[in-house]
């Protein structure tokens, strides 16, 4: 493995650690529904990120395809649990405050 | 003033996540790779039917996986279904969004279809074509479209289910035959995994098209017909 590789790798998935990180961060500290969320999808796409870079070979070698899949089913988890949790949010607000 | 626990635990507590992760990732990435599953896999493409290796690896060698991504996303939508019926949803577009929209939906279900069927030798594939077509039905439904163009209510239910119903039939008919549970007899492979994918891409799009809704979709207004 070159050291241009590693570089790659060590970078993108270190930005992936501070997205967790930053979003885990925002996770505990706000109170409000709607920020818990964003956090959530922040740290979605921080792990996201270290599952790319640890797929990532060079650009002549294909990538693993394995985490590859990973990535592509996690994001469609991710957007339908962040649709039922918006919902779950809605009704909530609704029934806290009639009419 | 200063909170104990916001501005001194827990930054202290997430610097020693963030060593932890960095310290094991680090390793990952530069220790000995040992026994990866990469190159099982891509040894194995030519047998799976497509020449894409992730394709190959949601629809054929961790089918299971899929198949319950399709299940954990019907479930999502009932969750939100049973929570209530949706908002009136959005006035009805000026003549340049509209025309905007009327422009790009077709587009979107022809890249759609595109990226489906490319999905089988290149990156693209169900989930993608599927957001494409979820990404039509949100530019309806900001457009003020009713119900973001999707059928009526009985339909869509059919429409929605349809990804898993697809995926699990073709898996338990392959078992009747003789193979494992949606393990594809060489040959057919290719044609198993188009017709898998392309209910799953029907069923994605809808899926998350409804789900944007936010609820049971209403009645349409002009034929007052359950949508």
């Amino acid at each position: 493995m070159t050291n241009q590789v590693l570089f790659a790798q060590l970078l993108y998935g270190g930005s992936g650690i501070l997205l967790i990180l930053l979003g885990l961060w925002s996770f505990l500290v706000h109170a409000p529904l709607l920020r818990k969320l964003i956090a959530i999808n922040v740290m979605g796409a921080g792990v996201f990120h270290i599952l790319v870079a640890i797929a990532y070979r060079g650009i002549e070698t294909p990538p693993d395809p394995v985490p590859h899949a990973l990535v592509l089913t996690g994001i469609v988890v991710a957007v339908s649990a962040t649709a039922l949790a918006l919902a779950f949010g809605k009704r909530l607000d609704q029934d806290a405050d009639p009419g | 003033m200063i909170r104990p626990v916001e501005h001194i635990l827990i930054p202290l507590g997430l610097i020693a996540v963030g060593a932890l992760l960095g310290w094991s990732f680090f390793l990952a990435v530069t220790g000995e790779a040992g026994e990866r599953l990469a190159a099982v896999a891509l040894a194995h493409v030519p047998d799976s039917g497509v020449s894409n290796p992730v394709t190959s690896v949601l629809l054929n060698f961790r089918a299971y996986d899929t198949l319950l991504e399709l299940a954990v996303l019907l479930t999502a939508l009932l969750g939100i279904w049973s929570l209530g019926s949706a908002d009136a949803g959005f006035q009805p577009a000026a003549s340049v969004l509209e025309g905007m929209v009327a422009g790009f939906v077709p587009l979107l279900i022809l890249s759609a279809g595109y990226m489906l069927w490319v999905g089988a030798y290149a990156p693209g594939g169900a989930f993608q074509a599927g957001a494409l077509l979820g990404a039509a039905g949100v530019m309806l439904a900001l457009a003020g479209h009713p119900n973001a163009g999707l059928p009526s209510e009985g339909r869509l239910r059919l429409l929605v289910a349809l990804g898993v119903f697809v995926f699990a039939t073709t898996g338990l008919l392959l078992m009747v035959v003789g193979d494992g549970f949606l393990t594809y007899p060489a040959g057919l492979a290719k044609w198993l995994i188009l017709m898998i994918e392309t209910a799953a891409t029907l069923a994605i799009g809808a899926t998350l098209a409804a789900a944007y809704l936010g609820g049971i979709p209403a009645a349409h207004p002009k034929t007052g017909e359950t949508a």
